[in-house]
């Protein structure tokens, strides 16, 4: 049996309406089985792309449950991909979380609840939501295009080096990141804003610090006066960009992920065999605060 | 401009741009209406909405008074006609004249605010009329020093300019290539002849708007100011005016009582359903 085919992922630029969860199940349900019909394999949503991200308290208005009827009304539409897609999750016991949910036609095969909750400058998260407490991956059969350990991190998730670090450890070979960045800092040097320039950063390090793919899905649009400005992207297991990242309008970008090239990353760039975490074990200390 | 003040221009104006078309569209508006007085920030704010818009889906209007100046007028009527978008022509003498007849005062602070109403009331009459989005002109620079009257040219729908200081206001100008007329005229009120923004305030844009960058912006403390060289008066004088008028910056307060009380406890985005 030879190589399998590459994965065929989808990163899916919308403008969510804030708060509106039938218009934006509505839409992402369309999208999702035009990227089936295409053939694509993994279709990634933005944060909380269900209901818009500023949502106050709009959260419990527009949650849903992992077994109740919108998310499956998804799956549904997923046909043969698989489907990452960001809304509010209600437990039942009624707690709250930004989440993602790895939907298939059959359910749900995994769930990451957003573990570091920003709440300064523009962000409130805390106020309204609890963060989650586990970094867990999943292991996804994708046929033909083989199967892949996938691990998911929400926005902020991914300025806090633990988070993507545990994935690493789990062996992930596709690390998806959901976003909902507003886009400030309009004196960059080199034109760019500020906030594209410091993920287009991270993203670009994770993927070659972690010998994976890292795949950057940022939302479009406009809340409250907040720009957000899409740019979504994908890097291999070197760093490398497959294809230009997503400019700040609506749209559906897609991208072949080779699984040859996490072998070949990691043959030239052995940092996954040579981590040593018993250093991490010894070393690590709660910074004290003090003076 | 002072470095320190420098933006991408081209990189704001896009945002700022889109934020015009992506507020209109979604709320189903047709369009914009503001207010042009013939300064830089109405002019800025005018043609950003032209670009972002089209011309047929904004209207400027003039709101002079008969003591405005004639030059301010002339310079409404150039800017819509490079724009090729329309300008309504209404003369607010008559319900300013009837109104301090009635109720008589020199104070110019008093009569300025009441013409800012007036402005205000017609303009939002016109956003009915039209159904057409109040376009807002208030700079970052305004905002914070609360040079602006409440409920007046403070009043709008949505506002491209309140996340931009005074100097990058004439950044952006310059680079969109507004008239020059625009560009080089001092700012000015004009609530009352010959009235200068500068004079009202005690001290320039170029002033307050890299000591406002660095206590607001960077958050330096005050002794770190004194360091840069500031004059402390002229920073005593503006972070004054930015502790006095912060009531024009926020809604009017409410007596709680209940549970869930309107702008304490009750919090909805604004952009709710769109």
């Amino acid at each position: 049996m030879g190589d399998p085919r590459p994965l065929r992922l989808s990163l899916v630029q919308v403008e969510p309406r804030l708060g509106d969860l039938r218009a934006n199940l509505e839409k992402a349900a369309e999208v999702v089985a035009e990227e089936d019909r295409a053939g694509q394999d993994l279709v990634i949503f933005p944060e909380l792309n269900l209901c818009g991200y500023f949502l106050k308290d709009l959260v419990p208005e527009t949650a849903v449950r992992l077994d109740g009827p919108e998310l499956a009304e998804l799956a549904k539409a997923a046909g043969n991909s698989t489907v990452v897609v960001g809304c509010v999750l209600e437990s039942r016991d009624h707690l709250f979380f930004n989440a993602a949910v790895v939907l298939r036609a059959h359910g749900v095969a995994h769930v990451h609840r957003k573990l570091y909750l920003p709440t300064y400058g523009m962000f409130d998260e805390q106020r309204y939501v609890g963060a989650g407490s586990a970094v867990e991956s999943v292991e996804l059969d994708f046929g033909q295009a083989g199967s892949w350990r996938l691990g998911a991190l929400i926005c902020e998730d991914l300025w806090h080096p633990s988070a993507p670090y545990l994935l690493s450890r789990q062996g992930v070979d596709l690390l998806v990141c959901p976003s909902a960045s507003p886009g400030r800092g309009v004196a960059e040097p080199n034109g760019e804003l500020g906030t594209a320039a410091l993920w287009g950063a991270l993203v670009r390090t994770y993927s070659a610090l972690f010998t994976t793919f890292v795949a950057y899905c940022n939302r479009v649009g406009f809340e409250d006066g907040h720009y957000f400005w899409g740019g979504s992207r994908v890097h291999g297991p070197t760093g490398e960009a497959l294809g230009d990242p997503l400019g700040d309008a609506p749209g559906v970008g897609r991208r072949e992920l080779d699984r040859r090239w996490l072998r070949r990353a990691r043959i030239s760039y052995p940092l996954l065999r040579d981590e040593r975490t018993e250093l991490l074990r010894q070393g690590l200390r709660e910074p004290s605060g003090g003076l | 401009m002072d470095s320190e003040l420098e933006i991408n221009a081209e990189l704001a104006c896009h945002i700022l741009r889109l934020f015009i078309r992506d507020e209109v569209l979604k709320v189903g508006a047709v369009g914009v209406v503001v207010a042009v007085s013939g300064g830089i920030d109405s002019a800025l704010a005018f043609w950003l909405a032209v670009e972002a818009l089209g011309p047929q889906s904004v209207v400027g209007v003039a709101l002079p008074y008969r003591q405005s100046s004639k030059d301010s007028l002339l310079d409404a009527r150039a800017l819509a006609r490079t724009l090729k978008a329309e300008l309504l022509e209404i003369d607010i003498t008559p319900q300013i004249d009837a109104y301090f007849e009635a109720h008589p005062s020199e104070d110019q602070n008093r009569r300025g605010n009441k013409m800012a109403r007036e402005r205000m009331s017609v303009v939002y009459d016109i956003s009915q009329e039209r159904s057409m989005l109040v376009l807002g002109t208030s700079n970052k620079s305004e905002l914070l020093l609360g040079y602006g009257t409440l409920h007046g040219d403070m009043a709008h729908a949505l506002n491209p300019l309140g996340d931009l200081y005074k100097t990058q206001v004439y950044q952006l100008a310059r680079h969109l290539r507004l008239p020059e007329a625009l560009v080089s005229k001092r700012p000015s009120a004009d609530l009352f002849e010959g009235q200068l923004d500068e004079d009202d305030l005690g001290f320039t844009y170029a002033q307050a708007d890299r000591i406002l960058f660095h206590l607001v912006d960077l958050r330096d403390p005050l002794d770190e100011l004194a360091r840069l060289g500031f004059a402390p008066t002229v920073v005593g004088a503006v972070l004054a005016r930015v502790r006095r008028n912060q009531f024009k910056r926020r809604p009017p307060l409410i007596a709680k009582l209940s549970a869930r009380t309107v702008e304490i406890d009750f919090r909805y985005p604004r952009d709710w359903g769109h």
